[in-house]
């Protein structure tokens, strides 16, 4: 007895050497993950918080309670109101344009919709400024019919838009050409008009893709800094979004002040990586599937 | 609903899928559209549906033309090969689809269409599917679905692309004996596209048989299995064993099976392929006439009821293949490797233009 059982210890030591490292390696690997990420984010984003309470509680609330806070805030969520929805439109529909016609040109929108990745933020600020900006092609056509772009809200609108363009269409193309064109076929041979086979069934089987592109593109709209912080002129009350009255503040060796309206957007991170893991797993393990079948239990229990 | 295609041509690119086709299908007909991957069937039945459009030639149905009507005027039923059901709806959700999506004023009431669904899940058989999602059922389940919910909206043409493609060759077989049924019941004009010869010559009451964008043949199962108009027909539509050769010049060469018939007129261009199926071959241990094909058994294939035998002739080496009933098999005890004499009782020669 003995004996078999050490030979069948012997051979699982064996094979699981085969297939995995060794127990040292394995804890080496994931001890310096961990390390790392300690070091690197969760002291930082601790630091946020700590830095942010030292002066109290009050003097907390009282970095949000001034008109330069507030302004920023407003600034913030108007921009934000503006870009996430329109490039959320814009990318439902270049991504139904993508998976589901066949046309020329379809590689040169898809390469354009990453540009705004490859690009340093700073660069698409600054083609704002070349295109609006006094100096700028149309700054002159601009001044003469007292149009303001640049320094004001147009150009914060027009660069997050920009920044934030790849967001909601990379989330929606792979997901709309592995779902083909055979439904939304099914629905037009069924005697739907167009808007009804979206908003009936394409809609619904792109639902939480969409929602998590929004996510994030709220995410970086939001926090924006590059390209915002070329186009806005940095006027207080005005054209200050958070991210540029963090800076300020900063600037201004305000550190209470800046590191409370910074917890602001570090919540607001958290916030969106809490909402992006539980619309994951909505994506991964459809509630549709899941739920009939407990039906079906316990109708048949009962 | 009659069916008329008049001279219809579909290009993609350069390639062309449909290269002047014209077809006539009566109403309440049931026509399978027969052909390899590739041969334009599935592009026929989209254009059909209105989910293409043809670049030359017109469709009517039912006497009007319908060109240029969109899909959603033409009142076409169209099942896909991988069913299309909407994913996110309930099985019931998906049958009520085409009613829901009617405008205000023609759109049945919420009651109304309940009792449809109903009724059209016991047609398919799945009323105690209804609660359930298409990623619950089954294959088979999943495109009875899809065919109730194309029934839903009464068209008055069916249009069916490789419904059955999907399935297991078992499932494959039930499902279509009850289409074949659920058709003689309805009345409706259908129309099938396939690749399995089986099907189509045990479902359709024509059968219409494509290749490369055209169609080589129309007829009845019977008439395209009996009487075969093109070399193509007759190698799609079962096994065949071809035996190539001029006959005047050649007599005895293996062209010359069966020389008891009157063979077509020699012509020196032309090149005469003679076709024969496997249970059209006539075995025998000894020679009884001369023209008679010597051959070598084999190998033997005796699973099932036909007892299928592989030959090679002594001439050239052609292997033919002969499919005997069990009785003849018996009687002539045939052992792999034994001396054999062939002839056919049945055969076709066409001929071709010499390559």
């Amino acid at each position: 007895m003995e004996s078999i059982n050490s030979t069948g210890s012997k051979e699982l030591q064996w094979k699981d050497s085969l297939t995995t490292e060794s127990p040292l390696v394995r804890r080496l690997l994931i001890a310096a993950a961990f390390l790392y990420l300690t070091f690197f984010l969760f002291v930082p984003l601790l630091a946020v918080f700590v830095e942010a309470l030292k002066g109290g509680l009050a003097a907390y609330v009282g970095s949000f309670l001034n008109d330069d806070a507030i302004a920023a805030i407003q600034l913030t969520l108007l921009v934000a109101a503006v870009a996430v929805p329109l490039n959320a439109l814009f990318g439902v529909a270049a991504a139904w344009a993508i998976a589901k016609f066949d046309f020329a040109g379809k590689q040169i929108l898809i390469t354009l919709i990453d540009m705004p990745l490859a690009v340093s933020p700073v660069i698409s600020g600054l083609i704002y400024v070349l295109l609006f900006g006094a100096q700028g092609w149309l700054g002159p056509w601009l001044l003469e019919n007292d149009i303001k772009i640049i320094f004001a809200l147009p150009g914060i609108v027009l660069a997050t838009i920009f920044v934030t363009v790849p967001f909601v269409a990379r989330e929606l193309i792979p997901l709309m050409q592995s779902q083909g064109r055979e439904e939304e076929e099914a629905a037009i041979t069924l005697g739907a008009s167009g808007w009804q086979t979206f908003r009936r069934v394409t809609l619904p089987n792109i639902k939480w893709s969409l929602l998590y592109g929004v996510i994030l593109c709220n995410a970086r709209a939001m926090g924006e800094f590059g390209a915002v912080s070329v186009v806005s002129g940095h006027i207080r009350g005005l054209t200050n979004t958070m991210p540029l009255h963090v800076e300020i503040l900063y600037n201004e060796y305000n550190a209470v002040s800046a590191f409370a309206v910074a917890s602001l957007l570090t919540l607001l991170a958290i916030v969106t990586l809490a909402a992006k893991a539980i619309v994951e797993r909505k994506i991964h393990s459809p509630a549709i599937v899941a739920d009939p079948i407990a039906g079906v239990q316990a109708g048949s229990s009962r | 609903m009659s069916i008329q295609v008049d001279q219809v041509t579909k290009r993609f690119g350069t390639f062309t899928v449909l290269n002047d086709v014209s077809l006539h299908v009566r109403e309440g007909e049931l026509v399978a559209l027969l052909g390899p991957s590739g041969c334009g069937k599935t592009t026929l039945l989209r254009i059909l549906a209105g989910l293409e459009r043809p670049d030359q030639g017109r469709i009517f149905l039912q006497g009007t033309e319908v060109t240029d009507q969109r899909i959603n005027e033409r009142r076409v039923g169209f099942v896909f090969q991988h069913y299309a059901l909407f994913r996110h709806m309930s099985v019931a959700d998906n049958v009520a689809f085409g009613l829901t999506v009617l405008p205000r004023a023609q759109r049945p009431s919420v009651t109304r269409i309940q009792e449809k669904v109903r009724e059209l899940l016991g047609l398919v058989q799945l009323q105690a599917m209804a609660d359930r999602y298409p990623s619950q059922l089954s294959g088979g389940q999943r495109q009875r679905v899809a065919l109730a919910r194309a029934l839903a909206v009464e068209p008055k043409l069916l249009l069916l692309d490789e419904p059955f493609g999907a399935l297991d060759a078992k499932v494959r077989k039930e499902l279509r004996r009850w289409l074949r049924r659920l058709h003689d019941e309805l009345h409706i004009t259908g129309i099938l596209v396939t690749h399995d010869q089986e099907e189509a010559l045990e479902v359709a009451d024509r059968v219409v048989v494509m290749h490369q964008g055209r169609i080589e043949q129309v007829g009845t199962p019977d008439e395209v299995y009996e009487h075969p108009a093109t070399p193509f027909v007759y190698q799609f539509l079962g096994d065949v064993n071809v035996f190539h050769g001029r006959v005047a010049q050649e007599q005895l060469a293996h062209g010359s099976v069966g020389a008891e018939a009157v063979l077509p007129s020699d012509v020196p261009d032309e090149h005469e392929v003679t076709f024969v199926r496997p249970h059209d071959l006539e075995v025998n241990r000894s020679r009884t006439n001369s023209s008679q094909l010597e051959a070598n058994v084999r190998h033997v294939l005796a699973a099932g009821s036909r007892v299928r035998i592989e030959l090679s002739t002594q001439e050239s080496a052609q292997v033919i293949e002969v499919e005997l009933t069990k009785e003849r098999y018996r009687e002539l005890n045939l052992r792999e490797g034994e001396v054999v004499f062939v002839h056919p009782r049945h055969r076709r020669v066409f001929k071709l233009p010499r390559p």
